[in-house]
């Protein structure tokens, strides 16, 4: 098999490396651009007093930030389909508004992730509301429905 | 039932204990005896080596189904029965619930070995008696392996009491979708799977027999794992896109991804075996991405079980991550040192850039190594998206993750060069080919790559990329039909036979290679699929008072009401939405929140429209269940439904490549056996 691969001497032979080490240039060059996607894809999970520690300069930086729904704060206008809430770490506090319905197991004194932006307003604008909810198994109380089991969800230390 | 004595009697959890046991001995040994046989080149160690993987292979398939009995059978004296296990859970769901929990999947993983021990033992041909019991080794090396997990750290059949009266029943994720009972068995049979190229490339390492004559089997037994493992990433995007209801199939998620890097380096090694068994040429390179693959496999087994990333599947993290680390460090550590103690023979007197200096432009061997150049900055760069999140909290304690836009801008250009490369590749001969007749070859396929960038266009698809993809895609689809077209025409010519009988002869004598080009169809298409999808989606949160009606893509979507329905084992809380569309009625779509009562959390279930042209997709957000209003999120997307179009071509791929030779053959090789 080995003797129908003789090595013959030609043109083709240097134009194929030269096209060889372009095709590696331009896998590199991906890879560069790729790393330099890396970096401006990162997305920070923060706490309220993080995100407001950096106040202006995170403005228009896309993170998560995670933390408690504060009590009394949430109000979803079902016409308007907008959602507003406060999120807080119990130091700082920052306001949240979502156009669209909060999701089912959502409510007062859970913790969330909101995936947005801090924009210049001060207000953190998601489309993105997650709730972190405590998956371990609880037994249902006698003559419990499944479907209203999620309306005593644990709430979560933030 | 003979299955509920067993259960009465509680004897099937120290049954299968034995028989786990069993397989742990029946692999050591086995091991031993390979080790053996390769190191004293005796055939009789090879042949108690084979004998013992065929053992192993019975034991550990058998304590499956032991596993399986006591789940079908709620005999909650067995552990994993007790953890996940439930009266009321229905039957179609018991069986698939062996792979719900950790140590249940790590019983089904040394299953899923025992029958891919089995066939390589049973396969392996006389004529590779030097690597044989290397190759057996390895393989029996690895049951050892997963066999001891399931033995100590993840033993599903520890004995629990006292006995519960019921179980929490399986994950709730696992009872939402049909999907749930095919997908993880299909990821199984592609990763195990990947054992078995690797071990033959310890064989054939251990045993210095590197000719290209010996690599070549590996390339037959790393289609099979691949086909899985493509079928199953395939599934797993429609689980994703039926269950979990945010309208997409595949969102670069850390337990997506560690599926996606085997593929990615085994689709890299089918494609260079082809050059190493043609040319005999980059042979190291071979075995490396081999050997990656199996890597990759564990190392993805370690991200998806050793909770390190949060994501659906983490409900079966535990502490076996570790090991797993270890496991990963000892291979890529030994392998390395054989690959260098094999230099010598590897190298066959030329590097490799004489080696590429001797291949010519245009050529099959150039656009495969192209490709695989391709593939290997895909995998390094989808690879370092993944990990880097990890890598940053370790460093810095940052917690961050890396966002979908980096994947997506890495995979466009490579995907639109790959595809271009799978129309160049299959139209180039090996060796060389002069200019002009290559220039004539592609007309074909330019002209496919217009018409459907033209058929694009008028459908109104007329972004620039989406273009670009419609063009490589056209030409690609109509320079692999050509491939079938020619050995068709060629026997038209020559043979003087007719279209149906050369056709019907043409398909007999290239089976196997016709079922590698049916793979290239399926990729195509479902990169199509891919490009318009993601390309023009229109999301819409609405928020519907019963009888409201809102307005998406031409659709006219009213909220008529809120029902609650009773099963068993969970209930479902639907909001119904009656659809139209200028007029026309496309009846009522339910969208529902499925409640268990294992957990808090609903699990959603999105209602789809499914047509060729495009998908409604209707997933509720939050309904009030007196049906005062409900939240919805809206999706209309084209071309979906081709994605899981290709399916049954990979099917069908994996059928015409699996499909037994006819019986002449075998005895052949029969005679070969006694000669």
């Amino acid at each position: 098999m080995s003797d129908s691969n003789k090595v013959r001497v030609g043109l083709a032979g240097p134009i194929i490396l030269v096209v060889c080490i372009a095709l590696v240039g331009g896998a590199l060059y991906f890879l560069q651009s790729g790393m330099g996607g890396l970096s401006e894809n990162l997305v920070y999970y923060m706490s309220p007093s993080q995100l407001m520690e950096l106040g202006d300069e995170s403005d228009d930086a896309t993170v998560r930030l995670g933390g408690q729904v504060e009590v009394g704060t949430v109000d979803f206008d079902v016409d308007a389909n907008l959602l507003t809430f406060v999120v807080t770490d119990g130091i700082a506090e920052v306001t949240v508004t979502c156009a669209g319905a909060p999701p089912q197991m959502f409510r007062e004194g859970i913790g969330v992730v909101v995936e947005g932006q801090l924009q210049e307003d001060g207000v953190f604008h998601t489309d993105r509301v997650i709730v972190k909810h405590s998956n371990e198994y609880e037994a249902p109380v006698e003559g419990e429905r499944a479907s209203d089991v999620y309306q005593t969800l644990v709430m979560e230390e933030s | 039932m003979i299955s509920t004595i067993f259960a009465d009697l509680h004897i099937l959890g120290p049954m299968g204990r034995g028989l786990v046991l069993l397989a742990l001995l029946f692999s050591s040994v086995g091991f031993g005896a390979g080790l053996a046989g390769g190191f004293l080149k005796s055939a009789e160690a090879t042949r108690i080596a084979r004998w013992c993987a065929l053992a192993f292979a019975a034991t550990a398939i058998w304590a499956n189904f032991v596993m399986i009995g006591a789940l079908v059978s709620d005999d909650f004296s067995v552990g994993y029965v007790a953890e996940v296990g439930s009266i009321a859970t229905p039957l179609y769901f018991k069986i698939p619930s062996l792979w719900a929990s950790l140590s249940g999947s790590i019983l089904f993983w040394a299953g899923v070995l025992g029958v891919y021990v089995a066939l390589y033992a049973r396969k392996a041909r006389p004529k590779h008696a030097e690597t044989q019991p290397w190759t057996l080794a390895a393989l029996l090396a690895t049951s050892v392996f997963f066999t001891a997990l399931v033995a100590s750290v993840a033993d599903p059949f520890h004995a629990v009491f006292p006995v519960p009266l019921d179980g929490p029943g399986p994950n709730p994720l696992l009872q939402n979708h049909w999907l749930m009972a095919i997908h993880p068995p299909m990821l199984y049979l592609g990763y195990v799977g990947m054992s078995v190229p690797f071990s033959m490339a310890i064989g054939s390492l251990c045993a210095g027999r590197l000719e290209a004559g010996w690599l070549a089997p590996l390339r037959r037994w790393l289609i099979v794992p691949w086909l899985f493992l493509t079928i199953g990433i395939m599934l797993g995007g429609w689980w994703s896109y039926g269950v979990l209801g945010w309208g997409g199939y595949w969102a670069w998620d850390p337990v997506e991804n560690a599926s996606f890097h085997p593929w990615l380096t085994a689709t890299a090694a089918l494609h260079s075996a082809m050059v190493t068994e043609r040319k005999g040429l980059l042979k190291t390179w071979t075995l490396v991405l081999i050997i990656t693959s199996f890597l990759l496999t564990l190392f993805g087994t370690f991200l998806t079980r050793s909770g390190v990333f949060n994501s659906v599947h983490s409900f079966t993290q535990s502490d076996i991550g570790p090991v797993f680390l270890l496991a990963i460090a000892v291979i890529f550590v030994g392998t390395v040192v054989l690959l260098a103690l094999r230099d010598h023979k590897l190298k066959t007197g030329r590097g490799f850039a004489k080696q590429v200096g001797g291949m010519k432009l245009l050529s099959r061997e150039t656009s495969i190594l192209a490709q695989n150049l391709l593939f290997t900055v895909f995998t390094a760069t989808v690879l370092l998206g993944t990990v880097f999140p990890l890598l940053a909290e370790a460093v810095n304690g940052d917690k961050l993750s890396v966002g979908a836009p980096y994947f997506d801008r890495i995979a466009l250009p490579i995907g639109v060069m790959l595809v271009a490369l799978m129309g160049v590749g299959p139209a180039l001969p090996w060796g060389e080919m002069n200019p002009q007749r290559a220039l004539r070859r592609f007309v074909g396929p330019v002209v496919g790559g217009a018409v459907l960038t033209l058929a694009a266009a008028i459908g109104g698809f007329t972004g620039p990329v989406s273009l670009l993809a419609m063009f490589v895609c056209g030409f690609a689809l109509v320079s692999n039909l050509g491939e079938y077209a020619t050995p068709v025409m060629a026997r038209m010519r020559v043979k003087k036979e007719r279209l149906d009988v050369a056709a019907r002869r043409a398909f007999i004598r290239g089976r196997r290679r016709y079922g590698g080009h049916i793979a290239h169809l399926g990729i195509v298409i479902a990169v199509m699929a891919i490009a318009l999808s993601k390309g023009y989606r229109t999301t819409a949160d609405l928020t519907l008072r019963e009888g409201q009606t809102a307005q998406v893509e031409g659709y006219d979507i009213t909220f008529t009401g809120a029902d609650l329905i009773e099963l068993e084992y969970m209930e479902s809380l639907t909001a119904n939405f009656a659809v139209t569309r200028n007029g026309q009625d496309y009846g009522t779509y339910s969208p529902a929140m499925n409640f268990y009562p294992r957990q808090r959390e609903p699990i959603g279930s999105p209602a789809v429209r499914s047509t060729p042209a495009e998908d409604l997709y209707l997933s509720l957000v939050q309904v009030q269940p007196d049906g005062e209003w409900a939240a919805v999120r809206v999706l209309v997307m084209p071309a979906v439904w081709w994605l899981w179009a290709t399916l049954p071509i990979f099917a069908l791929s994996a059928l015409l490549i699996l499909w037994p030779a006819k019986k002449r053959k075998t005895a052949a090789e029969l005679m070969a056996e006694a000669a």
